[in-house]
């Protein structure tokens, strides 16, 4: 088969980084190729440079056997490339068929909306992707959303798809009615890159892979005959373990309890109501559950977050109901928020004065309210040894991190507070599998160090291969406790529906 | 009553068009993300420069375009300051603010000496709708305005059509709410940006030619009082939408001619012309229907290849 798209030798440098440092890539008339690679190794970089939105420092990019050029995405665009970013780009403000419309609208001087929608409409027929046209983007589900970025490229025309992380929001319902998409694509002839962190996710949908390494690319293999281990090997650059391996439980006395809690989300709905829990020393306490079922709103509560409405938080024995989130900080609550960027980070900030935001008030960060810039830097230096972040400079913003590597720092920062108890929202969300193995570990040794961990997460295998009890949680609910050993992704999956669970609780 | 006498409504028009103006202007800035508060000085600007071309050429319509080519250049600088060098938009504002002031204080009288412009300055022409001025009320409203009211009115409903029915409309407002998504369809966010700046520019040009040789034929040195500002606050509470604009302009002018109706007859003129600023802020508190600027308002954008 012919190459549709070709990277040689391409290379992006940015002051200090060389983000792609020699990229070599085939991509060919209806493949879906695969692009695995650890956190921070280049793959959006790259993606970036093919759409035009960054200029390559030197190389070269063909398209059907022609060099191309592209000065910005208009020329990327008008050249058939599509991509679907790992941040959305879309205006939450305008309508589903003003933003896939936009910049190559219908009409002459009037913007012909009616025909916008028609077209729209057309298209999300052709393609099977349901959508109201005259929607407000902002108002729509975040896999609602991916298909307006989707039906963008389609508009367009794209030759060549670009997915960068696309499933790395979608629930699992999502990411199967993208993979039809993807497999229409295909048997269209049009071929699509796929980055993903998901092993699973790369060997069901790919034909080949390329594998990513700190800029380069390193080799590019045939799906078939791949498994998740060589995959991750590769990836990594070594033998990566899988499997979380964990002693046996030695639960202790309560750290956290939660008594009837009520809560309501910003938009005011009531998202918890009425929940029970008790999370141990020495246990790793998994909540299960379909993404808005209340499992983050209960998060935030306790971080102090979100108010309670009824109910009680105990901390070690003392009613933590009413303090303030700095205040329950100092007694020893640890969070790692759902959306990093939102609430992890400042992301203006340099990572030496992300690592104290916690701590900034008490020595050494600052003494009678004057920071002591030294001691941060020595702090963060250490951290960011210890966490592996990349590249290892304090004096950069958080901004300017890969997605995996801004959730390392978070962690980090977390962690290494000594808390009595850490709430992890989604802490392996976007990491690559290496460092989703050290995000396990490190959870794993808090527990066995007698510390209690609450984890929160939409991913049934997390939850399965680390907790030693797991909640499921529905329509702000627990419906069942059951022991981690013991349950099954089946029973885990039902009770996630709303069934009760039909022996007793442990 | 007050209110059955037509003239208040008749002021009431007249007195909104000037805020009306650079209201619109400044839709168009903060709409496509460049947040605009030197109204009040390019309104000054606008003022001062119609009236000397008009006086040196002898045509109040000469003195208008003049009055828009300085109001934009003047623009156009705020423009490159936000724009290119990424300066902060409100410091900038209030620098064009006071430059302007103390420009056209001092071009007055180094130009005109300290007795101010000259009485024989030609100003526009006052018109009144034939045919509309049998129908009562109507008909008084529209007498004798000057010709600027209604080619301000015409504006602001193609402003509004031109905001939200065409093809450039829907990319200025896009390049407001998220530039970095508009640049990834490949348009031109710099080149909208200064569109967008430069209109308000003009806008505002007009707002302050209409009280310089519109109503008057002459300059006095900050004769545009604060309207610039109130300007600001009419967009606001205007939603960012032409229409909205000149809605709330209509009631800020409304209190106005209401103050000058009820001199002396024991209503403080102060509280009324407090009304403007107290309904802006009820709107931006949410209390009455919210208004929420445009997402990426006053967020320079720096395309990084
Ligand atoms: N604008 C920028 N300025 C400086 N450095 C950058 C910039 N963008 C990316 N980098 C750096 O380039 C490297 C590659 O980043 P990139 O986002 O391509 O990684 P990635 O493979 O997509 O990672 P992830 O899987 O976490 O999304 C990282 O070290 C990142 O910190
Ligand atoms: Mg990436």
């Amino acid at each position: 088969m012919e190459p549709v798209l070709e990277v040689v030798d391409l290379k992006k440098w940015f002051p200090g980084v060389k983000a792609n440092d020699g990229v070599n890539l085939t991509v060919r008339a209806g493949e879906v190729h695969a692009i695995l690679g650890e956190n921070g190794a280049g793959k959006s970089t790259l993606m970036k440079v093919i759409y035009g939105l960054l200029e390559p420092t030197a190389g070269e990019i063909r398209l059907f056997g022609q060099p191309v050029h592209f000065r910005s995405p208009r020329d990327a665009i008008l050249a058939g490339i599509g991509m679907v970013h790992q941040h959305f780009m879309l205006i939450p403000a305008l309508t589903v068929a003003e933003n896939v419309v936009l910049g190559d609208e219908p009409g002459g001087v009037r913007f012909d909306r009616r025909q916008a929608v028609q077209r729209v409409r057309e298209l999300s027929e052709r393609y099977r992707l349901a959508i109201d046209p005259n929607a407000k983007v902002g108002d729509l589900t975040v896999g609602l959303q991916q298909r307006v970025e989707i039906l963008k490229a389609f508009y367009r025309k794209a030759r060549v798809l670009i997915l960068d992380e696309p499933t790395a929001l979608l629930t699992p319902q999502e990411t199967r009615e993208l993979f039809n998409i993807i497999r229409t694509l295909k048997a269209e002839g049009t071929p699509v890159i796929f980055i993903s962190h998901k092993l699973d996710e790369v060997l069901e949908i790919s034909d080949r892979v390329t594998v990513m390494r700190a800029g380069k690319t390193v080799e590019t293999i045939d799906t078939k005959g791949a498994t998740p281990q060589t995959l991750a090997n590769l990836m990594v650059g070594r033998e990566v373990v899988l499997r979380v391996e964990k002693p046996p439980a030695k639960a202790g006395s309560p750290a956290l309890e939660v008594r009837g809690l009520r809560v309501r989300s910003a938009d005011r709905h009531e998202r918890v109501k009425g929940v029970d829990l008790t999370v141990r020393r020495g246990e790793i306490l998994g909540i299960a559950g379909i993404d808005g079922n209340g499992q983050f709103e209960l998060a935030d509560a306790i971080a102090g977050l979100l108010r309670a409405e009824e109910g009680q938080i105990v901390l070690d024995g003392r009613d933590i109901t009413h303090l303030s989130p700095a205040e329950r900080t100092q007694l020893g609550i640890a969070y790692v928020p759902q959306d990093r960027q939102l609430d992890g980070l400042i992301l203006a900030f340099d990572l030496a004065d992300n690592v104290i935001l916690r701590d900034f008030r008490r020595p050494p960060f600052s003494r009678r309210g004057i920071l002591n810039r030294r001691a941060a830097e020595a702090y963060a230096k250490r951290l960011i040894e210890a966490f592996d972040v990349r590249p290892p400079d304090f004096r950069r913003k958080a901004s300017e991190l890969s997605g995996g590597n801004q959730q390392k720092v978070i962690l980090a920062r977390e962690v290494s507070r000594d808390p009595l108890v850490l709430i992890a929202a989604q802490p392996t969300r976007g990491l690559d599998v290496g460092a989703i193995e050290g995000v396990h570990r490190q959870l794993v040794r808090l527990r066995n160090e007698g510390k209690a961990v609450l984890l929160i997460s939409l991913e049934l295998d997390e939850i399965l291969s680390l907790s030693d009890r797991i909640a499921v949680m529905h329509d702000g609910e627990i419906v069942g406790v059951l022991d981690g050993a013991e349950a099954t992704r089946e029973q885990l999956g039902l009770m996630m529906t709303g069934q009760r669970a039909k022996e007793g609780t442990v | 009553m007050v209110f059955s006498n037509p003239e208040i409504w008749a002021l009431t028009l007249s007195m909104a068009i000037p805020l009306a103006l650079p209201a619109v202007g400044g839709t168009f800035s903060e709409r496509t993300g460049v947040v605009n508060i030197a109204m009040e000085g390019i309104m000054l600007i606008g003022a001062f420069f119609g009236v000397a071309f008009s006086y040196w050429t002898g045509n109040a319509w000469v003195g208008l375009l003049a009055a828009i080519v300085c109001g934009a250049l003047t623009a156009l600088a705020l423009a490159w300051g936000a724009i290119h060098v990424s300066a902060d938009q409100t410091v900038l504002g209030m620098g064009i603010n006071i430059f302007a002031a103390g420009l056209t204080t001092f071009l007055l009288n180094t130009l005109f000496g300290y007795s101010g412009t000259p009485v024989n300055t030609p100003k526009l022409p006052t018109l009144s709708i034939p045919g509309l001025d049998h129908i009562p009320y109507i008909g008084i409203v529209f007498q004798n305005q000057s010709v600027l009211v209604y080619i301000g009115i015409v504006l602001i409903f193609l402003s509004h059509w031109f905001l939200f029915s065409t093809r450039l409309g829907l990319r200025m407002r896009s390049v407001g709410e998220n530039p970095l998504a508009a640049d990834t369809l490949g348009i031109p966010v710099w080149r909208l940006r200064y569109l967008g700046v430069v209109l308000s520019g003009i806008f505002s040009a007009i707002g302050g030619a209409y009280l310089s040789i519109g109503i008057l034929n002459g300059f006095t040195s900050n004769m545009t009082s604060g309207r610039g500002y109130i300007a600001l606050a009419a967009m606001i509470f205007g939603k960012w939408t032409p229409l909205g604009s000149f809605g709330a302009a209509l009631i800020f002018g409304f209190s106005t001619a209401l103050g000058i109706v009820l001199q002396g007859h024991g209503v403080s003129s102060n509280l009324l012309q407090m009304i403007p600023y107290a309904l802006t802020i009820l709107a931006l508190t949410g209390l009455i229907g919210r208004s929420t600027p445009p997402a990426a308002d006053g967020i320079p954008y720096e395309p990084r290849r």
